[in-house]
């Protein structure tokens, strides 16, 4: 008999409890692994999105920074190239200002120097040219360079005109309130010499009052007559002018050049 | 030579008894539930899992996919059953491979036991889903005459997948039986392979023939709406 009941009942039986030992141990846990795992990716997935769009988003954010930042960096360039210019320029005006200023202290240091120089220069011109003048005079004329010069002095002052003029213009109407005239001179002068400018200048300028005499060794070696704030004077100081200025061409050859 | 394993008997007392087919249905049993309880005893839910693990994985989700294929929406729901039915048919075809192992399969009584689990599971499935009226209701489709012959395509259908397994598996075994009485030495081994193909076709043919019943049980309430609303607007 190819059926056996029994077999058949205990193979529906067998049959029933493997399928419940199949959905137990097998279906369940490995479908449920399945579902758990596909919703991990499905959550990895997700976040991985999420990721990707925070990433883009922060990309985005950081790229308009970096675009700030370069625009910042031109426009602070820019202002720096600018700035930079300014400052150069004032710079240079600056050094400009201060070459300038330089410059005319030198010249002007230089110009004092050379005056100096020429004060120098005139003044043992005039000493020595006093000297040979005196010593000349002394030898041929026998008559000294003092009393010339007083002769000198007195001839001049009845030569005046216009000088004059204005001399006594600027004298006050009346005699009594007039100061003490006074006659510098380098030398002491003899009485006769007194004598004869006082009364050379009585004469010309009708000026009754005594006169002072005073020594000054500075004087240009000539005679001074001071009243009122005015002057006449007589000295070498115009003869030697000329050679001032010839020697003054001399030792600056290039003013002299076409 | 036996013609089914039913035949060796190991023990018996009465109406009791222990054979061929009840011992190697326990030892498939045994395996497949050991087997299935060691690899899933360290079930890895991560991306990164073990071979094994994938193995089982693929059986199950090809299954899966095989029942939805034939028209079961809800796999997971009848995967104990069909799922159980290929894995049992299958791994005990082959197993013919095991020096001195008897296919249960190929016992009438097997082929039979299983039989009638899908002869009893389909009305199930089908009153489950669409209760008991509406079920009883398709068998007088379309019309109450075909009742009776609709009952006997039910009996006869269960009878052919019970004969149709157990014919293949007899046939399988009993072949190489003959040959090797014939050409004990190679041509049996040729046998075993082709029995081993038979066998898988067998366990899939078995499987997705009940699952077309039960998706055939199932289905009828989904479609019945339609032909009623077919009917309304053609009279309309």
């Amino acid at each position: 008999m190819l059926i056996d009941w029994f077999t058949i009942i205990a193979q529906l039986i067998n049959f029933l409890i493997l399928v419940w030992l199949l959905k137990r141990f097998l279906y369940k846990p490995i479908l449920h692994a399945i579902d758990e795992r596909e919703t991990q990716i499905a959550g990895k997935i997700s976040n991985a999105e999420t990721i990707e769009l925070n990433a883009k988003k922060e990309s985005d954010e950081l790229q308009a920074k970096i675009k700030e930042i370069d625009d910042q960096r031109a426009t602070l360039l820019a202002k720096a190239a600018t700035k930079a210019e300014t400052e150069r320029e004032r710079l240079l005006e600056e050094a400009k200002k201060e070459i300038a200023f330089f410059t005319e202290k030198r010249r002007k240091d230089f110009k004092r120097e050379e005056k100096d120089i020429n004060k120098r220069i005139i003044q043992q011109m005039q000493n020595e040219v006093f000297a040979i003048i005196r010593k000349v005079l002394l030898d041929l004329a026998g008559t000294k360079l003092e009393s010339q010069i007083v002769d000198a002095f007195i001839q001049r002052l009845s030569e005046l005109d216009e000088d004059k003029n204005n001399f006594i213009k600027s004298l006050p109407s009346s005699s009594n309130s007039l100061d003490q005239g006074i006659i510098r001179s380098t030398t002491q002068l003899t009485l006769k010499q007194r004598k004869a400018i006082e009364d050379a200048i009585s004469e010309n300028f009708n000026i009754k009052s005594e006169l002072q005499f005073e020594i000054v060794p500075d004087l240009f070696s000539g005679i001074e007559f001071i009243m009122n704030g005015q002057k006449l004077a007589w000295s070498i100081e115009d003869y030697l002018a000329s050679l001032e200025t010839k020697v003054h061409d001399f030792l600056n050859p290039e003013k002299l050049a076409p | 030579m036996d013609l089914s394993p039913d035949s060796i008997i190991y023990w018996k007392y009465g109406f009791f008894k222990i054979n061929a087919t009840i011992a190697m249905t326990w030892g498939l049993m045994f395996v497949l539930t050991i087997g299935s309880k060691l690899i899933v005893r360290n079930l890895s839910t991560e991306i990164n899992r073990s071979r094994w693990q994938n193995l089982l994985e693929i059986i199950v989700t090809k299954i899966e996919k095989q029942i939805e294929e034939i028209g079961l929406s809800d796999s997971k729901k009848y995967i104990g059953f069909l799922g159980t039915l290929f894995l049992f048919i299958a791994v005990s075809s082959i197993c013919i491979i095991i020096p001195g192992f008897e296919p249960p399969t190929g016992s009438l009584s097997t082929t039979v036991a299983l039989a009638l689990c899908v002869f009893v599971a389909v009305p199930l499935f089908g009153i489950e889903e669409q209760g008991v009226r509406v079920y009883l209701k398709s068998y007088t489709q379309p019309t109450v005459i075909m009742l009776p012959f609709n009952i006997i395509s039910e009996i006869s259908r269960t009878l052919a997948l019970a004969v149709r397994l157990f014919g293949n598996m007899m046939s399988g075994t009993m072949i190489v039986g003959i040959l090797l009485s014939i050409t004990p030495l190679f041509f049996p081994i040729l046998m075993t392979l082709l029995g081993l193909l038979t066998g898988m076709v067998q366990a899939y043919i078995f499987s997705v023939l009940a699952a077309v019943y039960i998706a055939a049980a199932t289905r009828v309430r989904k479609l019945e709406p339609i032909a009623k609303s077919n009917v309304k607007g053609a009279k309309s």
